[in-house]
């Protein structure tokens, strides 16, 4: 059986730059309404369940902690 | 039951918080949205983590935008000024070879104001990494032409876009240095799509092992995202990358000798003990000089001695002072030797000033009252003859010029020092001629006491074999051509 993943984008970290968008080869991404406290329109994930965990928006993102991506290991 | 663990996240070699940045915002770098810079340092900072070396690593970053690199790696950083990076590299890398030196640089940086250093760097094949970021601007001061700017592009100081015919084509780093022999790794990659952002993380990755193994020097070119210099969108940006700048800067590998390099030894210590230093520069040949209570007794070494030496250069005029003054200094006197000559080393006009004093010499300029002119050439006469003090004694070739004119009590001779050492065999060695003749003129009109005449001898021979010891036909022909001096100003007198 697939692994499964877990995305999740800090919502505050985000500067919005919008490189993640463009690489999720699933388009799970996309960009929001909401400002965050630095100012920047930040990307929030749109389809949570079907990451793939493959890091192309983490490799992207020049932000070191704003996108993280969990493996979900089941017993 | 299940439990997350995380496959890609923030690396533990980024402080985390970044503290050392000021103000509200603790998560987050400095950079523009989009910005290039962070995506590289994220490859980086995976790959010190990946090889473990954290600990040693130095990160050097010069003024640009990642010249505040330190607040976000936690490893051993120093900022440099602009271009300087590979220079103080070298030192660090030198100074503390267990150590790991990364260089962060721009291309304003490495390839305008810092070329050099980075050139020789590279040529001395430097244990070393460098991580050359080229977005083909002058990023941080926002946006002007760069070395690496391609031609047509518009930036705010080429508005009319990068002329050819007059700001030259962009530079190919990577190739220029691939045509030096030094450098282990050469890779030019690009911060694009995800392929291309893969194959980026695995040149960091082994230029990042390169260093580990101290390989020694390896360059990764980047071409980086500046979205809000170049005013683009990230698609305008992949495809400038990807389509534009590769017309100049092709991606791919440069140069990879990393599997034919053995992996490198820790570098002997380079530095020396002083006094080894010492001993290389300035050879003892023999044990000179004298007892430190030792003072010649003639009455006219109580006072300062104020000697000028002049001539055309290549006549050993130099030599003859510094001859001079080494005797004076092995026989307990302070001396100053105080060269003047142009750029030439034959021709022109050179001269020295030499003063030997029992007390301190505060300043060792001549320029008057002079005790002892010696004057190879009419132009040197003409030039300090003024100086001469009236009781002094003037010593002129006579080959050159006719008898000048005497003042108050001076006392002139004349001597056909370069005759008197071609007979000898050498003409290099009328300065010998001349400190001959000079033996002869102290012993009756200085006067030196017999003691102090016989000591002159040994003196002149003493300094002489210190500078030529390891020649002996020279210190022979010179002694000979002493003795000729001698003889030939006994002969006038």
């Amino acid at each position: 059986m697939a692994k499964k993943h877990r995305i999740e984008i800090s919502f505050d970290e985000c500067k919005g730059c919008g490189r993640c968008l463009l690489a999720c080869p699933k388009k799970l991404l996309a960009m929001g309404k909401e400002i965050n406290k630095q100012g920047y329109t930040a990307v929030e994930v749109a389809e949570p369940t079907n990451c793939i965990g493959c890091g192309a928006c983490f490799y992207q993102c020049p932000e070191p902690g704003a996108i993280t991506i969990y493996e979900i290991v089941e017993d | 039951m299940s439990m997350e663990k995380v496959k890609f996240g923030r690396s533990k070699v980024f402080f985390d918080p970044f503290n050392r940045r000021p103000g509200p915002i603790k998560k987050n770098m400095h950079y523009c949205p989009g910005c290039g810079h962070g995506i590289l340092h994220k490859l980086i900072a995976e790959a010190i983590e990946h090889y473990g070396i954290q600990q040693d690593v130095a990160f050097i970053a010069p003024v640009g935008c990642a010249v505040f690199a330190y607040y976000y790696f936690n490893t051993g950083a120093i900022s440099v000024p602009h271009g300087r990076a590979p220079a103080v590299g070298t030192g660090v890398g030198r100074a503390n070879p267990e150590k790991f030196v990364i260089s962060y640089q721009g291309d304003g940086d490495l390839a305008a104001i810092g070329f050099n250093e980075f050139i020789q760097a590279a040529n001395r094949g430097e244990k070393m990494t460098i991580f050359f970021v080229n977005n083909t601007n002058y990023g941080m001061t926002g946006g002007q032409m760069a070395p690496t700017t391609l031609p047509g592009q518009k930036t705010t100081t080429t508005p009319f876009g990068r002329n050819p015919l007059t700001e030259g084509y962009p530079i190919n780093v990577s190739s220029l240095i691939n045509t030096l022999t030094s450098p282990v790794y050469i890779e030019r990659v690009a911060l694009t799509s995800t392929a291309r952002i893969a194959a980026a993380k695995k040149a960091v990755y082994k230029g990042i092992e390169n260093l580990r193994d101290r390989k020694g020097f390896s360059f990764i070119e980047v071409l980086a995202p500046c979205p809000i210099n170049l005013r683009m969108t990230t698609e305008q940006l992949n495809d400038f990358i990807e389509n534009k700048m590769t017309e100049f800067f092709p991606i791919g590998c440069v140069r990879d000798r990393s599997a034919e390099t053995a992996v490198g030894e820790l570098p002997p210590a380079t530095i020396h003990e002083p006094a080894e230093v010492m001993a290389k520069l300035f050879p003892l040949r023999q044990e000179g000089g004298v007892a430190d209570d030792f003072r010649n007794d003639s009455e006219i070494f109580n006072r300062e001695l104020r000697i000028r030496m002049s001539g055309f250069g290549g006549q050993g005029i130099l030599s003859l002072g510094h001859n001079f003054a080494n005797m004076a200094r092995l026989r307990n006197f302070n001396v100053s030797w105080m060269p003047s000559y142009g750029p030439e080393q034959r021709g022109g006009a050179a001269s020295c000033a030499v003063i030997l004093s029992r007390g301190v010499i505060s300043n060792p300029m001549v320029d008057n009252n002079c005790d002892l002119l010696i004057a190879l050439t009419q132009m040197a006469l003409d030039k300090f003859g003024h100086q001469l003090s009236d009781n002094g004694i003037l010593i002129y070739d006579r080959s050159a010029m006719s008898k000048p004119e005497v003042k108050g009590n001076q006392k002139v001779f004349g001597l056909d020092a370069l005759a008197i050492a071609n007979s000898v065999g050498n003409p290099k060695c009328a300065n010998s001629v001349i400190l001959g003749a000079l033996a002869v003129i102290l012993k009756k009109y200085a006067p030196l006491t017999e003691g102090d005449a016989a000591d002159y001898d040994k003196v002149y021979r003493e300094a002489l074999t210190e500078s030529f010891g390891s020649k002996p036909k020279v210190l022979e022909q010179n002694f000979a051509a002493f003795e000729a001096g001698k003889a030939a100003m006994a002969a006038e007198l």
